[in-house]
Parts: structure tokens; C-alpha cells; sequence
């Protein structure tokens, strides 16, 4: 029995110690951070954007984590400040990302405001930006003859709608668009990080 | 207390630790050499002989004549044959041919479906226009499928089977439960699969590794205690006196990922910062506690066995398996160098990175000393080739993936293609490629035919190894371009997209030769089910003695 006892202690011993340094400790040490005063929860309408956002994948290719100015120029290219962890306070699930194929979003709110910019960007992005490998999102948009009373039509650079018809944005391209218009971090961090 | 002080005390702590833990082992006398745990796996009489079945009679007498000549003539020939061990081997065999045949048929089907849906992701990279009419079929979700399909789908299930195949050899004795286990199976294939429906609807946990909704988590959770219950009755009723290493891998393997999958998707648990380093603990864990053990624990095994010999040191592999449980477990931290985590985690991380080389180092030696002088075998013997491909990308992966925790390496690295070619090298260049060799291996087993076209493994090896290493070159090279270009603050940030092109390019290539391997590969596990082709040897457990399976399968 000694070997299977060994096995099993010992595989468990070197797992607990591994969940006690990269999942406890960090919990305990971020949970009592309170939110920062600048940043409001998600209304509905945002985390339902938010879901839209999760559900096509784009953490794949756009961070939201802007590192120091010490580490890379991500200020200097409008990405903002280095983020905290209070910055993600009402964050669930976390969207830090791991690849910047596209750039980071943290504060696309701040660099892109407009509601037009940011629904034909979704419709075609090469529209506006003649390089981008972004995917376009035809399937959340309606093309049709007229747009109906209360549906938002979509501003688009010339060509890019087809011809004599309209672009109009359905509700789940509003809500992303409002989500990311959300991501909006430039209020002030004091004290800046736990570390 | 000041973070250095803290750190120099620890430090401090942990060598006196370490200098007991070295007193104990040298009194428990485990540095002495143990040739008899090594031997484990073979029966008296069949060190020295050559054991591959996805050979044919000729091509294994060829092996034979290589391994004759290489071979310290006479001195282990001469054991007797011990009915007894053979006959346990043939129940062991007999008693998990089915649960081990269910997980390799699941995986070659899921493999299929990943690396197609991995490929149109590729493709999609360069062509930003193509598909993407529907929902289901844009980059985000087709790499979602990708991502679960082949690391739950394909590598999970493969390596169940060759741990459900092999632990009952090992242990020489039948598996215990193998309706539990099976059942087991088909739950976690049943999670995997409504897993793969739901993002194509849009439902997903958005967390990369944890994507699998936690409502759909349970379903694997349950698979794996179905699966672990009778694995742990099985190693406890053993025959064989030792634990041979590779069910210290396994066994140990499966501990961890049923419990790093429960911890990860605990509901409610995980939010924001907390949340995101607790995603790279399991995201990189999934890679060292679960796919690197159980790949280990394979090549340990079948390497050793196709040639007869006995892996050159056995406390080393012990070694190896105690540092890689204490390092891997705490690496993923490296994955937020320059994030927004505390600091002190970044750099545990990057050390227990860099000790990685102790674990690589010990594999390494290992198996060169098994190998040494033996190399030109893999001309001989397709299992071999697999694995010895694997065993040398699994030492490469691993040295430039603790180069690659450093911070100035990852400065540039992270946030690229770079880190997407590396987990390539090590899931597929490594991993894959020895799941590829055990299946060449166990499958005339478990279905008792023969491969009915050797010459298809050859084309599956080389279309395999040169679409992995054209994927990984030039992705590696344009990730590195890209990150300096996003550090160099005087290009605009377009500059490091548009310079990857001609390098997304080559990947697609790449991953075009490596799934057409893997089409030519489920054509021919799919032959083989239908028992197409010849039937040469009949049920292949000891190629050299044909006749004494007939009478154990009752022909």
C-alpha cells in the first residue's frame, strides 16, 4: 500500500499548494478592493452587449488589460492608463484577453464614442480601416428597402451598403455597440495597486 | 513585511525542506537503482525482443535484426518465459478492449471535427470575409470548437483510452468497473459534444481552456469519477509488485484534472482579477498536470517496449514525475507578465518556469540513455518514430516555453502568434504525436487485426511532422516580428497586423498538411473497424509466438 499512498498524498500535497498560490491567495488579496468611484456596474442593456461580446469570441483577439508605460507603449498608442485590479471589480466572467491581433478595447468607449463608427465598423470592417483582418458581423444587421419607424440605420461610408438599400442595426448589435461604448477607464486610481 | 524579506525567507525555508527531503530519500535508499521497477513491463523472456504490432511480420523481423544488433547480446536473452505473466497480460488485454477502442473511436471523430473547424479558423485569419453570414460559423466560435473539440475531445479522450488500455497491463491484473468506466465515458463525451452546441448558439463561459458552461462541466466532472473509481480499485488489486512510472503519470494525471476542472468551474466562485489568474492556473495546468503527464506516462511505457530495453534509469523518471507535479503546477502565472496581478505571482511563476528545466532535463537524459546508440530503430518501427518525434518536441516545447516565461522574452512574445505557435508545438508537436504512436500500437490489440496499408502511417508521420513544423517556424517568427512591432511606439499599430499576413498564410499550409494527416488516419482506423484488408497475424498480442494468442482468443 505504501506506493499508492504515496501517489495519492503526494499528488494531492503538490496540487493544493498550487491552488493555495495562483487561486487563494490572489482572492483573498483582491476581494476587499473596493470598486473605484469613476466606475458604475453594467446596466442591462451593457451586460447584455456584454454577452453578445463573450458569445462571438472577441477576447480572442483584443485584450483589455493595458500594461505600464515601462512595460509597452500602450498609452502613447490611446489605450490609457495601466489598469488596476479594481478596475475589474464588476467583471464577470474576467475578459483580460491573451492576444492583441486586434487592439486593446479597455477604453474603446473613450476613442470611439460614435454610435455610427461603431455599428458599421461591426457591418464591415475594412470599410473603415482598409487593412483589417477584423471579421465583419453581417448576421447582426438587417438589410433592407426601408427602414421601419423605430429601427436604426446605419451610417455607412459610401459603397459599402448594397445599392438603393439600408442598413438597419438589430438589438443585438446595439447592445455590443453600447457595451463597448461603456468601456470607458479614465476615471482616477488612488491608491493605485495592492502590490 | 517588505516583499524581498519575505521572499529571502521563504527561500530559506524552502532549502531546508528541500535538504530534509534529500537525508529521507537517501535513507529509503530510493537513489539506488531499481532495474527490477523498470522491467515492470516486460515479461521474462521478452526483454531484448522487438514489439511494435502496427508492423507486419517482415517489417517486425526487420526491427528485430536492428535491435539484435544493437543489443548487449545474451545477457537478458536468457530469462524463461513465464506463462503465468502472459496469460495476465492476455486478461488485462481482454477485459479492456472495449472501454479502450470507445475512447479511440471518439477521439479520431473528434479530431477530425477540431482540426477542420482549427483550419477554417486559420483560413479565416487572412480571408476576414469568408463565412460569415451565420453566427455559428465566424472566428470566435469556429475557435471555440476548435479548442474544445481537440483538447477535450481528441487529446482527453485518447489519453483515457491509452490509460484505460494500459494501467490493467501494468498492473497485471483485469480492469475493475469497466462498465463505470465506460459509462464515464460516455458522459464526458456527451458534455463534450453539447459543450460544442452550445457555442454554436452563443452559449460559452468566455474564458479560454474553460469555455465549457459549468451546467455542461458536470457532466465531466462526473466522467472522470466514474473513470477514476475503478483505475484506483484496479492499481490497489495489482499483481505486479511495482507501480510501473507511467501509472505514476497516469493515476496521478487523472487526480489532477478531475479536481483542476472542479476547482475552475466552480460557480460563483471566480471573478475579475481573481478570476483571470485562476484561468491561466488551469489553463496552463490542463497542459502540464494533465496533457504532459499522461503523454509521458505513454512514451515511458511504449518507447521502452518497441525496443526491448528497459528505460536506462528508473529513479530519474521518478524524479521527473515528483519535480514536473511540484513546478508545472504553479506556471500560469506567467501568462499575465505586465498585467494587472500582484507582482510577487508573476515571478513565482516565471521561477517555478525556469525549474521546468529540471523535470525536461530528467526526461531527456532518460530517454537519450534509453535511445543511446539505438536511434537509427525509428527507421524500423512507425510507433517508435511517433514517439520519439514527440519525446524531442516535448524537450524543445518545454525549453523555450521557460525561456519564454522570462520577462523580457515575454514582453515581446506575449499578445502574438509566437505563443499560439508554441502551445501548437507542445499540444500537437508533442502530445498528439505520441497519442498518434500509442494508438499505431494499442489498436491491433484492442481490435485484434492488423493496420491493412503500413504504407498510410508513412504518410501520416511525414504529412504530420512537416505540416507541425511548417505551422510552427514562420507562425513563430512573424509573433516574434509582431510583438516588436506593438513595442515599438513609432509604427502604428496596424504595422503588426499587416506584417503577419504572409506568416498566417503558412500556417494555413501547415495546418493543411497536418489535417490531411489526420483524414488519412481516420480512413484508416476507420478500415481497420470494418476489417478491411488483410488479415496477416490474426490477433497480435506477442508477435513472436502467433500461435499461443490463437489458443487465448479461442481460434
Amino acid at each position: 500500500m505504501e506506493n499508492e499512498v504515496k501517489l495519492i498524498t503526494g499528488t494531492m500535497v503538490t496540487f493544493t499548494i498550487a491552488v493555495a498560490a495562483l487561486v487563494l491567495i490572489p482572492y483573498f488579496q483582491v476581494r476587499d478592493i473596493p470598486a473605484p468611484d469613476g466606475l458604475k456596474p453594467y446596466t442591462s442593456a451593457e451586460l447584455r452587449g456584454r454577452e453578445v461580446y463573450i458569445a462571438n469570441g472577441c477576447m480572442y483577439c483584443h485584450t483589455q488589460q493595458p500594461r505600464d508605460a515601462s512595460f509597452a507603449p500602450d498609452a502613447k498608442r490611446g489605450w490609457g492608463r495601466v489598469s488596476v485590479p479594481a478596475d475589474y471589480t464588476y467583471d464577470r466572467p474576467h475578459l483580460l484577453g491573451s492576444m492583441r491581433t486586434g487592439p486593446d478595447l479597455f477604453n474603446i468607449g473613450v476613442r470611439q464614442p460614435s454610435l455610427d463608427w461603431n455599428l458599421g465598423h461591426l457591418y464591415q470592417p475594412r470599410a473603415y480601416v482598409k487593412e483589417s483582418i477584423m471579421p465583419s458581423y453581417p448576421y447582426m444587421f438587417e438589410v433592407k428597402d426601408k427602414a421601419d419607424k423605430d429601427e436604426t440605420v446605419v451610417n455607412l461610408p459610401p459603397g459599402t451598403a448594397p445599392e438603393g438599400k439600408v442598413v438597419v442595426a438589430k438589438p443585438e448589435a446595439l447592445d455590443l455597440v453600447k457595451y463597448l461604448q461603456s468601456l470607458k477607464r479614465n476615471y482616477p486610481i488612488v491608491p493605485a495597486d495592492p502590490q | 513585511m517588505d516583499s524581498a524579506v519575505v521572499s529571502l525567507l521563504s527561500a530559506f525555508v524552502l532549502s531546508l525542506i528541500g535538504l530534509f527531503a534529500f537525508m529521507w530519500s537517501m535513507r529509503k535508499g530510493l537513489f539506488v537503482e531499481n532495474p527490477k521497477a523498470a522491467g515492470t513491463i516486460f515479461a521474462p523472456g521478452e526483454v531484448g525482443k522487438a514489439d511494435d504490432p502496427s508492423l507486419t511480420p517482415s517489417g517486425e523481423a526487420r526491427l528485430q535484426q536492428a535491435i539484435d544488433e544493437t543489443q548487449d547480446k545474451g545477457r537478458e536473452l536468457q530469462q524463461a518465459e513465464d506463462p503465468q505473466e502472459l496469460e495476465d497480460r492476455i486478461e488485462a488485454d481482454r477485459s479492456t478492449s472495449f472501454p479502450a477502442f470507445m475512447f479511440i473511436g471518439f477521439a479520431v471523430m473528434w479530431l477530425v471535427v477540431g482540426s477542420l473547424a482549427g483550419l477554417t479558423a486559420s483560413l479565416k485569419l487572412h480571408w476576414p470575409d469568408w463565412l460569415v453570414g451565420e453566427a455559428w460559423e465566424t472566428f470566435g466560435r469556429m475557435r471555440t470548437y476548435h479548442l474544445t473539440a481537440v483538447l477535450y475531445g481528441w487529446i482527453t479522450n485518447c489519453e483515457l483510452g491509452i490509460i484505460v488500455w494500459l494501467l490493467p497491463r501494468l498492473m497485471r491484473t483485469p480492469l475493475r468497473g469497466p462498465l463505470f468506466v465506460m459509462m464515464g465515458g460516455a458522459l464526458i463525451n456527451v458534455g463534450i459534444a453539447s459543450a460544442i452546441g452550445g457555442f454554436g448558439a452563443g452559449w460559452t463561459a468566455g474564458m479560454e481552456y474553460l469555455e465549457i458552461p459549468w451546467q455542461i462541466g458536470i457532466f465531466l466532472v462526473l466522467g472522470f469519477v466514474c473513470i477514476i473509481i475503478p483505475v484506483i480499485s484496479t492499481v490497489v488489486h495489482r499483481k505486479a509488485h511495482e507501480i510501473y512510472v507511467s501509472a505514476w503519470y497516469h493515476v496521478g494525471s487523472l487526480l489532477w484534472i478531475a479536481l483542476l476542472f472542479t476547482v475552475a468551474k466552480f460557480p460563483g466562485a471566480h471573478y475579475g482579477v481573481e478570476q483571470a489568474t485562476m484561468n491561466w492556473w488551469y489553463g496552463h495546468n490542463v497542459l502540464g498536470l494533465w496533457f504532459t503527464p499522461a503523454a509521458l506516462g505513454a512514451i515511458y511505457y511504449f518507447l521502452p517496449k518497441v525496443i526491448g530495453r528497459r528505460v536506462s534509469s528508473y529513479n530519474l523518471s521518478i524524479l521527473g514525475f515528483w519535480t514536473l507535479a511540484f513546478f508545472y503546477a504553479q506556471v500560469g502565472g506567467h501568462h499575465l507578465v505586465g498585467g494587472p496581478v500582484p507582482e510577487w505571482l508573476i515571478t513565482l511563476s516565471i521561477v517555478q518556469s525556469m525549474m521546468m528545466i529540471v523535470p525536461v532535463a530528467a526526461f531527456s537524459v532518460n530517454m537519450a540513455g534509453t535511445m543511446w546508440g539505438r536511434m537509427k530503430l525509428a527507421l524500423y518501427s512507425p510507433t517508435l518514430r511517433f514517439m520519439m518525434f514527440g519525446g524531442f518536441m516535448y524537450m524543445l516545447s518545454s525549453v523555450q516555453g521557460s525561456f519564454e516565461a522570462l520577462r523580457s522574452v515575454n514582453r515581446v512574445a506575449h499578445f502574438t502568434h509566437f505563443t499560439v505557435a508554441h502551445a501548437h508545438l507542445g499540444a500537437y508537436g508533442f502530445v498528439t504525436m505520441v497519442l498518434f504512436g500509442a494508438v499505431y500500437f494499442m489498436l491491433p490489440r484492442i481490435l485484434r487485426w492488423e493496420w491493412p496499408f503500413p504504407r498510410l502511417i508513412s504518410w501520416h508521420f511525414w504529412l504530420a511532422a512537416i505540416g507541425i513544423l511548417i505551422y510552427f517556424g514562420p507562425l513563430t517568427y512573424g509573433g516574434w516580428l509582431q510583438g516588436l512591432a506593438m513595442l515599438d511606439e513609432s509604427r502604428p499599430f496596424m504595422d503588426s497586423v499587416t506584417l503577419t499576413i504572409p506568416y498566417l498564410y503558412w500556417r494555413s499550409i501547415g495546418g493543411s498538411m497536418m489535417v490531411a494527416s489526420h483524414l488519412i488516419f481516420a480512413f484508416h482506423v476507420l478500415v481497420m473497424v470494418l476489417r478491411f484488408g488483410p488479415n496477416r497475424t490474426g490477433a497480435a498480442l506477442f508477435n513472436h509466438e502467433p500461435r499461443k494468442l490463437e489458443v487465448a482468443h479461442g481460434k
